[in-house]
């Protein structure tokens, strides 16, 4: 009886200073930040004086059904950030399960540098891939070579759709939904977004190519090669054999690669700070320049809430995909 | 076909990092006329030198030494006792506690920007080495690991040193940390090069410049609030000086890196 007093305070001492730092600045913030999103909090003193004025929903109602600034902004920032999940979610998965099935079974050099840019720093990596965007930087440059005219991309607001269809039809233009024209929400991620695209993309692929890698190679040899005597083709043996072995891997890619976008920040911050024409502005930065630049702490709140929820609801969903996928 | 496919995607890949190089070694002019050439015409280390001179790296670069290294012993002491705890002692709410430390897992940090900086404002700690330091020296991740890992190794040596009346605490230090050496260098790894690269923390944490960490200062540098304008080769130069601690480490220490991931892989 004793002992098990003993090893239960033993326990509880060896997880102490874990269970501290977590419940206070990961549990107590969240209760504190649901508080602040019912309020009118300016940032001075503290949130929980009795001047700070109680508002109910009204930031959330901001956000979605009162016509205005706040929705504006808001809507714009979930189309920004829905074109560029629905790219870099099939970019990112295509071409890491690419790079995975080129360097398998093949020299390290190549995992090396695949993987290299995923460990770097966000931060440092952008401003590298601002000056290789810049006007008259290496992309434009390589373009150049290939006889096209690289754009400015950082200062470039216009859509690809947009680009690609040309000038919208005024139906588009003069109605729309939750306070963008549907012009607004179809003119797909502007130009100074795909060059944000670009840099995740490279960066993040060589993660999820080590992922597939570790799949392929759980993959036993002797399925291929009972395949290979039975005559099936190269193409063949992919189709039948190996894809449908890295589905688990695929499922987890996806949905790591949907919770994973929507919560970029760094690139926005260092690149954009959300323009040109807020094209790039996206929940969680809008959310932190709500709060922190224009001091309407209550609105960044709520923002950070419904993200969290768009989160949440992600990661619920990819955990019963994959405990489907168990059973 | 593969392999000039391969070769081409090893060119995008390591190429922006050759730009990279070249260019802070390269005067405004060039930088400017010839982005893509490898080698600087004239090299110069005047980048260099006004990075040095002119902006607050000095202060950057120390600041990210301190707060990396404080972070990086913190997480392996700590994460390890609660992996440890969690894994091998039978302590009342232990269930409990692996499940919420699942569930902390999934809280994405975007969305605590704002909650942690009520936080440190409410406890008076904002703009202070401490509130760059403690909200960050425990993750849920590093527990998660080392949990799994101590679950991994045989208990008999450790039933063997308290047979000999060792108590919990010193079973942990003088037996079974010295047994988790592959673990230690692991979780060391990772967490130094999360405490290195760390950035969105950093802007609720603080604000006064002589706390910024090198992300920091380098965000601020091209965000231009310093006014140093369009000077690429500046840019690039303390980008450089940001990316070489993780690049020195991940060459060095490449294998485990890549076994992390598959563990991270092998879980879901």
């Amino acid at each position: 009886m004793r002992s098990r007093t003993r090893e239960n305070l033993a326990g509880w001492l060896f997880v102490a200073p874990v269970v501290a730092i977590l419940g206070l600045f990961m549990l107590l913030p969240i209760l504190m930040a649901l508080w602040v999103s019912l309020t009118g909090w300016n940032g001075q003193g503290s949130p929980f004086r009795a001047g700070v004025p109680y508002v109910g929903g009204e930031n959330y109602a901001r956000l979605f059904t009162e016509d205005g600034l706040a929705r504006e902004n808001f809507m714009t920032s979930i189309r920004n950030n829905i074109y560029y999940v629905a790219v870099v979610v099939p970019l990112q998965t295509a071409l890491a399960l690419g790079l995975a099935l080129a360097v398998n079974k093949r020299k390290t050099f190549f995992r090396t540098a695949f993987y290299f840019p995923s460990v770097t720093s966000s931060v440092a990596i952008s401003v590298v891939f601002l000056f290789i965007f810049s006007n008259s930087g290496a992309v434009n440059q390589v373009l150049a070579f290939l006889g096209a005219d690289g754009p400015q991309w950082f200062t470039d607001p216009r859509g690809v759709i947009h680009l690609l269809i040309g000038d919208p039809p005024a139906a588009l233009t003069g109605h729309g939904m939750l306070g963008l024209s549907w012009w607004e929400w179809l003119s797909g991620p502007s130009v100074a977004m795909c060059a944000i695209i670009a840099l995740v993309v490279w960066t993040t692929s060589g993660t999820f190519m080590l992922m597939f890698l570790a799949a392929l190679q759980n993959i036993p040899r002797t399925l291929d090669e009972a395949a290979m005597i039975d005559g099936a083709s190269r193409a063949q043996r992919f189709r039948k054999v190996t894809l449908p072995l890295l589905k688990p891997t695929m499922f987890l890619v996806l949905t790591l690669g949907l919770i994973g976008t929507w919560q970029v920040f760094d690139q926005i911050y260092v690149m954009s700070q959300g323009d040109p024409a807020k094209t790039t502005l996206t929940p969680a930065f809008l959310s932190y320049r709500t709060a922190f630049r224009d001091f309407d702490y209550g609105a960044g709140t709520a923002i950070s809430f419904v993200l969290f929820l768009i989160i949440v609801l992600l990661t619920l969903l990819q955990r019963w995909i994959m405990r489907e996928r168990k059973a | 076909m593969r392999r000039v496919i391969l070769i081409v995607f090893s060119i995008a890949f390591v190429y922006p990092f050759v730009i990279q190089i070249a260019n802070s070694f390269k005067t405004g002019p060039d930088a400017t006329a010839h982005p893509l050439s490898p080698i600087p015409d004239p090299a110069t280390l005047s980048a260099f030198e006004r990075v040095f001179f002119g902006t607050g790296m000095p202060v950057w670069l120390a600041n990210s030494l301190l707060v990396t290294v404080v972070l990086t012993l913190g997480r392996v002491l700590l994460d390890s006792m609660a992996g440890y705890a969690l894994a091998r002692l039978r302590f009342r709410g232990r269930r409990g506690l692996f499940a919420a430390i699942i569930a902390v897992m999934a809280v994405p940090g975007v969305v605590l920007f704002i909650p942690k900086f009520l936080v440190l404002n409410q406890l008076g700690m904002y703009d202070s080495y401490l509130a760059l330091i403690l909200p960050i020296i425990a993750d849920a991740a590093g527990v998660f690991v080392m949990k799994q890992f101590f679950e991994s190794v045989p208990r008999s040596v450790e039933e063997a040193a308290r047979m000999d009346g060792a108590g919990t605490f010193r079973v942990f230090w003088s037996v079974v940390l010295p047994m988790s050496r592959p673990a230690l260098i692991t979780l060391t790894i990772l967490s130094f090069q999360s405490a290195w690269n760390e950035f969105p923390h950093t802007l609720v944490a603080v604000q006064n410049p002589s706390l910024f960490t090198l992300p920091r200062g380098l965000a601020d540098l091209v965000s231009g609030s310093l006014g140093v304008g369009t000077q690429f080769p500046l840019k690039l130069a303390a980008a450089l000086l940001a990316t070489i601690p993780v690049a020195v480490i991940f060459v060095v220490f490449q294998r485990h890196f890549v076994r992390d991931q598959n563990q991270g892989a092998e879980k879901g």
